[in-house]
């Protein structure tokens, strides 16, 4: 910065000696020196960090996500790739796409008392549907929203440590550690409505422990998060509450349901019930509270989804499109939706992303800064994002 | 009416039967034969190495009996060419190979032990004439050298030598000689490898006596007024040429639009492949259908894709439709890599496929699995060694 400082300074010096011999040659100079004065950083980025305020002209630029919306929003919200991104450029760096610019269309101009609409990104493997979803959950919450934001769904149907039966309906499964895991996350994107919102009905969850009605929101949850054991129970409370109040004429707020890998809940699960045989999807509180709320009557707020190939369990590596991947019973529950398409880079992205891993240091090879050298890494990565950001980035 | 034709390759294999020992003399003289044909000359095989087996001893055949054979090949052919009902006037070898497969249709696996019926002098050796006379005392002053054909090359080079000496010294005393003459032009030749030299010869000669032979050939060729000896020199020497002159190039094709694209094939280990590469394409490709992102999902193998391309600088420039079966991942991205170069060589000039054979492109990738043998765990490794 102190470098930068003392060039805009010496150039001033520069334009005072010229002035002295030619007037209009100076003014000229000044002309420049003070346009290009606010712009420090180059073509790939713009500086308009307010999702709200992006627009076409801004797409293919990379925008900055503050790091305290990183740490609230997103604890661990973010695909396992970026946060290492983030973490070795020490910056977090979204680029302005047209899917996400697209929903976020929708989302401004939609009415907030009819049932909301559904969301769906799509897209083959490693285009970037979680980051659309991330940057348009990034707008929700910078509008003010209530996010509920399920990072990866899949994880809810597998890889279970420890599955306890419900204490409120046997035939369903809790699975404590997500649903605490997730309680957590929640608690910290929504720690403002915590204290604003209030229960509408008494919950008992032992004969001792109970919360009544018209208690904080907060209650709820730290009392999912303390007693772990009903936790899953917890979520679904929650989960209920908020679809009721939301769009309600006394509630200030309005939901945003974002939900990662949806394709999970109309799959299959590899959890094993005590017998050895599969749990059904239905048979998980979780995802049964969660298929709940995706139904259409909530009102008021939106539900922005992504599927995701990766992680789908019994479902075969070329499937992207929303049929194969949620299946008909899914298609049918979810069915009046808006599919958004996610590409590969466009020309104009893949030259903005080469910028910038460029000027992050990330290409150093001389080979890399020529012309040739581009088409290579075109043809290596055929414009995908995830590739492309495989071949550049760490080992 | 069968008989002349059969006769002859029925006289090749009961002459095998009869000398074992000679049996294999004749595989490696034809082996030999054909591997100079086609095999190219940067290595020397090891067919090379093994013994010149014509120089080895006396002669085995005399000039009568190999007479005899060349007079019943001649017969043969007429009759065989008869048999097909074909002219016995012009009936080529080819002609003669391609009656003996479709007369004697043979299942063996090993091509050489497959009837044949070529010229005598294909299938004997090249040999000695006799070297003495009636009175047992031999033609050649240099017999008891035990190398005359060596060193009469050699007296004939040195006398060369002399002559040419002696006309320098006769120019020099007319004052009319001169350093700038005209040079032998040797051009891409190199000096014939000692074991061509034996072949020539029809003798067995030692590597130091080879190395005295270039070194004379050498101060032949330092002489100011060699050229004279021009064609002598050019006896000893073997001309090179550019491999990728033999290289096939598929034919350039124009589809319905007046695009230009080409189709070529090509293997490796166990996999098949072919290529359609069309000219002004986007860079498009398709691998069996799919994206290619999605099929070759290891980055090796899109680079092994990419390198033709990349190496001539036209990235970006073709859309190939691909088509690969069988193998493995690394084993289908080899083969797309030898289909597509060959592919590419439509769209080049003759110096650029040159560059492309130095660099490796165009030549197929040998290498197959080693089978296991008996007795061990794998190919090479053994079970592991137990005292008792």
């Amino acid at each position: 910065m102190a470098l930068h400082r003392l060039s805009l300074r010496l150039r001033q010096t520069v334009t005072h000696v010229r002035s002295l011999h030619t007037s209009t040659c100076g003014q000229q100079h000044e002309a420049v020196a003070v346009e290009s004065e606010p712009e420090p950083f180059s073509v790939f980025r713009t500086h308009e960090n307010d999702p709200a305020c992006h627009s076409q002209k801004h797409i293919g630029q990379y925008y900055t996500v503050p790091p305290a919306h990183i740490r609230t929003l997103f604890p661990q919200g973010l695909p396992w790739r970026y946060q290492q991104q983030v973490k070795t450029f020490n910056e977090a760096c979204m680029m302005v796409r047209q899917p996400a610019l697209e929903v976020m269309s929708y989302l401004k101009k939609t009415d907030s008392s009819k049932p909301s609409l559904r969301y769906v990104f799509y897209g083959l493997k490693g285009s970037g549907k979680t980051m659309s979803l991330c940057h348009t959950v990034h707008y929700c919450y910078t509008q003010g929203w209530l996010v509920l934001h399920i990072p990866d769904a899949h994880r809810w149907v597998k890889n279970c440590k420890e599955l306890l039966p419900s204490s409120y309906n046997t035939s369903r499964f809790d699975q404590p550690l997500q649903a605490t895991e997730w309680l957590r996350n929640f608690r910290t994107t929504n720690q403002h409505f915590l204290s604003k919102i209030k229960t509408t009905k008494r919950y008992v969850w032992t004969k001792r422990e109970f919360t009544e009605e018209g208690s904080l929101l907060g209650e709820l949850v730290d009392q999912g998060i303390n007693r772990a054991k009903s936790g899953s129970d917890v979520v679904g409370a929650v989960m209920k509450e908020l679809r009721q109040q939301s769009g309600q004429p006394g509630s200030d707020f309005r939901l945003a349901v974002a939900v990662d890998g949806v394709n999970a809940l109309w799959g299959r699960s590899t959890i094993m019930k005590e017998d050895k045989s599969a749990a059904d999807p239905e048979e998980l509180t979780l995802v049964y509270n969660l298929r709940k709320l995706m139904r259409s009557d909530l009102v008021g707020g939106a539900i922005i989804t992504a599927l995701s190939q990766t992680g789908a369990l019994y479902k075969s590596k070329s499937d992207y499109l929303p049929q194969e991947l949620l299946g008909e019973k899914g298609f049918d529950n979810m069915d009046p939706f808006i599919p958004v398409s996610v590409p590969d880079y466009s020309e104009k992205e893949f030259e903005s992303c080469y910028l910038y891993y460029m000027d992050r240091q990330w290409l150093q090879h001389p080979q890399s800064r020529t012309q040739e050298g581009k088409k290579e890494l075109i043809f290596l990565s055929n414009r995908n994002p995830w590739m492309f950001e495989k071949i550049c980035g760490h080992l | 009416m069968a008989a002349p034709g059969v006769r002859t390759v029925g006289r090749v294999s009961s002459f095998l039967g009869k000398c074992g020992n000679c049996s294999s003399s004749i595989n490696t003289v034809t082996s030999q034969l054909s591997r100079q044909v086609l095999s190219r000359r940067i290595c020397v095989s090891s067919a090379l190495h093994r013994k010149n087996l014509a120089a080895a001893g006396p002669e085995k055949f005399s000039v009568e009996y190999i007479q005899k054979q060349v007079e019943e090949y001649n017969i043969g052919k007429r009759h065989l060419a008869n048999m097909m009902g074909e002219d016995p006037e012009n009936f080529s070898q080819e002609d003669i190979d391609r009656s003996i497969t479709y007369l004697f249709p043979s299942g063996l696996f090993e091509k050489k032990a497959r009837p044949i019926m070529k010229h005598p002098d294909e299938i004997f050796p090249r040999q000695r004439a006799i070297q003495w006379g009636e009175d047992r005392r031999p033609f050649h002053f240099l017999f008891y050298t035990g190398k005359q054909a060596y060193y009469t090359l050699m007296h004939e080079l040195f006398g060369k030598i002399l002559n040419i000496e002696k006309h320098q010294d006769r120019l020099r005393a007319k004052g009319l000689f001169s350093k700038d003459v005209k040079q032998i032009t040797l051009g891409t030749s190199r000096w014939l490898l000692k074991e061509e030299l034996d072949v020539l010869l029809v003798e067995t000669i030692s590597a130091d006596d080879y190395n005295r032979f270039i070194q004379l050939m050498e101060r032949l060729l330092s002489l100011p007024y060699s050229a004279t000896e021009e064609e002598f020199v050019l006896r000893y020497r073997q001309q090179l040429e550019a491999q990728s002159r033999k290289q096939m190039v598929p034919q350039l094709e124009k589809d319905e639009r007046g695009v230009a694209f080409s189709t070529s094939e090509g293997r490796r280990k166990t996999s098949n492949s072919s290529v359609v590469l069309r000219d002004s394409g986007s860079g498009r490709i398709t691998v069996n259908g799919q994206e290619y992102l999605h099929y070759f999902s290891v980055l090796q193998d899109r680079e092994q894709l990419m390198f033709p391309l990349q190496f001539m600088g036209m990235l970006g420039r073709f859309d190939l439709e691909c088509t690969v079966s069988g193998g493995g991942r690394s084993s289908q991205a080899g083969a797309l890599r030898l289909a597509i170069s060959q592919a590419l060589l439509s769209f080049l000039s003759e110096g650029e496929i040159e560059n492309m054979r130095q660099a490796g492109l165009l030549t197929p990738d040998p290498r197959v699995r080693e089978r296991k043998k008996p007795g061990q765990e794998g190919a090479r490794k053994k079970f592991t060694w137990k005292k008792r």
